[in-house]
């Protein structure tokens, strides 16, 4: 326990130096962060923050394409509805290893656990940025609650598990800055913070869906289900195996030097079972997708354009991924199934996109396709979680685990 | 089981869960359907002239800019919509009357009996009044703009050029129709195109119009099944489509679509965390028997 000894001190000193500056001092940290990837980053930022100034000094309609018939874009099909599935990595490793008992995916826990976290805090960043008036969001939890809102119960949902996935992350914040008391009480808590995680997303994930069951006739039928929120739980799922296998592949990499020598990880053999899980739940998406299909009865639109879109979403990102992902899991690719993983996540991108946007008002003529300060803003809003993620990564035992907290709860 | 702390917190977690139950607790029935006195407008399309006096009268009864070119009929060259500005638009018809006429339709909130933008409003910012008016309140609306994806008339229009912007659309004057006044609209109409009432009345009157006239209207009253229902109703003697009036609309009120999903909530929340409590006691039972056999095998898992 020698990080305990240190004290906070002044700038550059020894517990500054060990806790925030990766054991250099302030110049060569400083230097350090003189790389491509933070050149990049930069550009992305110096663009991306004025956009999204300019927006609240001047409104939606001078920064977006949002008209009177197509009433969201990008902000709410991306940066809230995708980035909700996208983030269910962390109550969907969190289930697997807590409540199913399967600690082989321990290592890939906490990376999970974080990426949800931060994408639920960017998903709040991009809706008050699509909101018309955000300083009104608390207005529906203590002032006139719309209680028969779906809304409504996403709300709640969506403010508890930030909650939770902040408290399911807390042990690595409270391991890093050596407070051991309170680390052991939040340990003592943990099967109660993942029941009500996975309880939670259970009801916010498919609620998404339920958002478009009063949208009959603008939907396209090929899309609009009475089951849709049922598909959004299920392919949820989908995206938070999707969303591990290729975060896991990408930060084993970039965090290269973080990993614990002493406690080496099979990563591909974690792939592998990630996989074998992923093609029996996109094979069972597959399946319940066609049953909404039989339900609709409306074989006669798969001969149209729209038909050929549907069958791309449903053909190239559901049921390829799927088998892609049971070869790899029988032949033992590794790399096979992170390219599934990677069509995993782009399916579900695809399918929320379709809902929201694509096949949503297909019947309108003016069609909506987002302003470049919509895709700055939202381009830098997964740069912020990306620099966090790194930043955290890089300091906090997240893809190692603390030697003197290891196979704790 | 024995009670020990661990015990206490897991129950803890669902009690907590159980207690959301309480907050999510949905019902339509806060939704005030219309009452048997709820107002309603009816429209009998054969009886309008186009003179679009009810888009002045609603221009000066909302204090909005006054319709765009006044007195021209050449507005109706081109399709127009409803606008934060003008929350009542007359369109011409695309077909003329079996009598050569020319036939127009009034555009504006409907009212629906049962509205989805209402039910479907997280901070009740739309509200259905027991009179009829679907109305707003500009002082909660937090600009989700969820009202506008599902309303199926496309209602709605929001105010995307102001920093703090607000949904617009008709009110149904329901100021007005407080003081004891009817709709401006429906007070300036010169043709008898317009009448307001009591929707049951007004549905009864539609009828006996196309009942004693068989061979001159269409055999509908548009509203009356629409969404479930709405306040303004309309008859007319070309079809309906002709007068941009949306067809194809659910016949069942839209808040019923979205009942299946909101009644599994509370479900969901008792039943999942005993459920899943239940699924990490074998888990854990598992891998204290194996540890104790010493097989080992709880730490390779199940790859």
């Amino acid at each position: 326990m020698s990080e305990h000894a240190l004290k906070p001190d002044v700038l550059g000193g020894p517990w500054m130096r060990e806790k925030f500056f990766l054991g250099m001092s302030l110049r060569a940290y400083a230097k350090s962060l003189l790389t491509p990837v933070n050149a990049i980053a930069t550009a992305i930022l110096l663009a991306g923050i004025p956009t999204i100034a300019y927006r609240f000094w001047k409104g939606l309609g001078a920064t977006t394409n949002l008209s009177q018939t197509n009433a969201w874009g990008i902000w709410v099909a991306f940066d809230v509805i995708c980035g909700v599935a996208l983030a269910a990595g962390g109550y969907t490793v969190a289930c697997a290893v807590y409540i199913f008992g399967q600690k082989a995916y321990r290592p890939i826990l906490r990376p999970a656990i974080l990426t949800g976290f931060l994408g639920y805090a960017l998903v709040l960043f991009g809706l008050v940025v699509d909101l018309g008036q955000p300083w009104r969001l608390p207005y529906q939890f203590f002032l006139t609650p719309g209680t028969t809102a779906v809304m409504y119960e996403v709300g709640w949902c969506v403010f508890l598990y930030l909650m939770v996935l902040g408290l399911e992350f807390a042990p690595a914040a409270l391991e890093w800055l050596g407070l051991v008391k309170l680390r052991r009480v939040l340990g003592s808590l943990t099967i109660g913070i993942i029941v009500l995680g996975v309880t939670l997303s259970t009801l916010h994930q498919s609620s998404l869906g339920a958002f478009f069951l009063m949208t009959p006739g603008k939907l396209h039928p090929l899309w609009y289900s009475p089951f849709l929120p049922i598909f959004f739980f299920v392919s949820s799922i989908t995206a938070g195996i999707g969303m591990v296998v290729v975060e896991s592949a990408l930060s084993h990499r970039a965090f290269h030097d973080r990993l614990d020598p002493a406690a080496p990880v099979d990563l591909d053999r974690i792939t592998l079972g990630l996989a074998k899980g992923g093609a029996i739940v996109l094979f069972a998406y597959f399946f319940i997708r066609l049953q909404g299909l039989v339900a609709s009865g409306r074989f006669d639109l798969l001969a149209t354009g729209w038909g050929a879109w549907y069958l791309f979403e449903m053909l190239g990102f559901v049921l390829l991924p799927c088998l892609l992902f049971a070869v790899a899991a029988r032949r033992g690719g590794a790399t096979l199934a992170r390219v599934a993983g990677v069509l995993t996540v782009l399916g579900v991108i695809l399918n929320r996109f379709n809902v929201s946007l694509i096949a949503f008002n297909w019947n309108v003529p003016n069609r909506y396709f987002p302003s470049a300060g919509e895709v700055i803003t939202s381009l830098t809003i997964v740069t912020i979680g990306v620099l966090i993620f790194r930043w955290i990564v890089n300091r906090m035992p997240v893809v190692h685990e603390h030697p003197d907290w290891r196979g704790a709860h | 089981m024995k009670l020990n702390r661990r015990t206490l917190f897991k129950l803890g977690a669902v009690a907590g869960a159980a207690g959301a139950a309480g907050i999510a607790t949905t019902s339509r029935a806060s939704v005030a359907s219309a009452s048997k006195g709820a107002r309603g407008v009816l429209v009998d399309t054969t009886r309008c002239v186009g003179c679009r006096g009810c888009e002045a009268a609603c221009a000066e009864a909302n204090t909005l800019a006054g319709p765009e070119m006044p007195g021209d009929d050449a507005v109706f060259a081109s399709k127009r919509a409803t606008s934060p500005t003008a929350f009542t638009v007359v369109q011409k018809g695309t077909q003329k009357s079996p009598t050569g006429e020319d036939r127009f339709a009034k555009m504006q909130c409907m009212h629906c009996v049962e509205p989805a933008c209402a039910s479907g409003c997280v901070v009740k910012a739309l509200e259905k009044t027991a009179d009829g008016p679907v109305v707003y309140h500009t002082d909660r609306c937090l600009g989700c703009r969820y009202c506008m994806i599902v309303c199926p008339f496309g209602v709605p229009k929001y105010e995307f050029a102001s920093v703090t912007p607000l949904v617009k659309k008709c009110t149904f004057c329901a100021g007005r129709q407080a003081q004891g006044l009817p709709p401006a609209c429906t007070e300036v109409c010169p043709s008898g195109a317009l009448q307001f009432g009591k929707r049951a009345d007004l549905l009864e009157e539609a009828k006996t119009r196309i009942y004693t006239n068989p061979e001159k209207y269409v055999h509908k009253v548009y509203g009356e099944d629409e969404a479930g229902g709405t306040s303004w109703l309309y008859i007319s003697d070309v079809p309906f489509e002709s007068l941009t009036l949306p067809a194809g609309i659910e016949k069942k009120p839209y808040p019923e679509l979205a009942d299946g999903a909101l009644s599994a909530v509370p479900f969901v929340i008792t039943l999942w965390p005993p459920l899943l409590m239940g699924m990490y006691t074998f888990s854990k039972r598992r891998d204290e028997v194996a540890a104790a056999e010493g097989t080992g095998k709880q730490e390779e898992g199940h790859v």
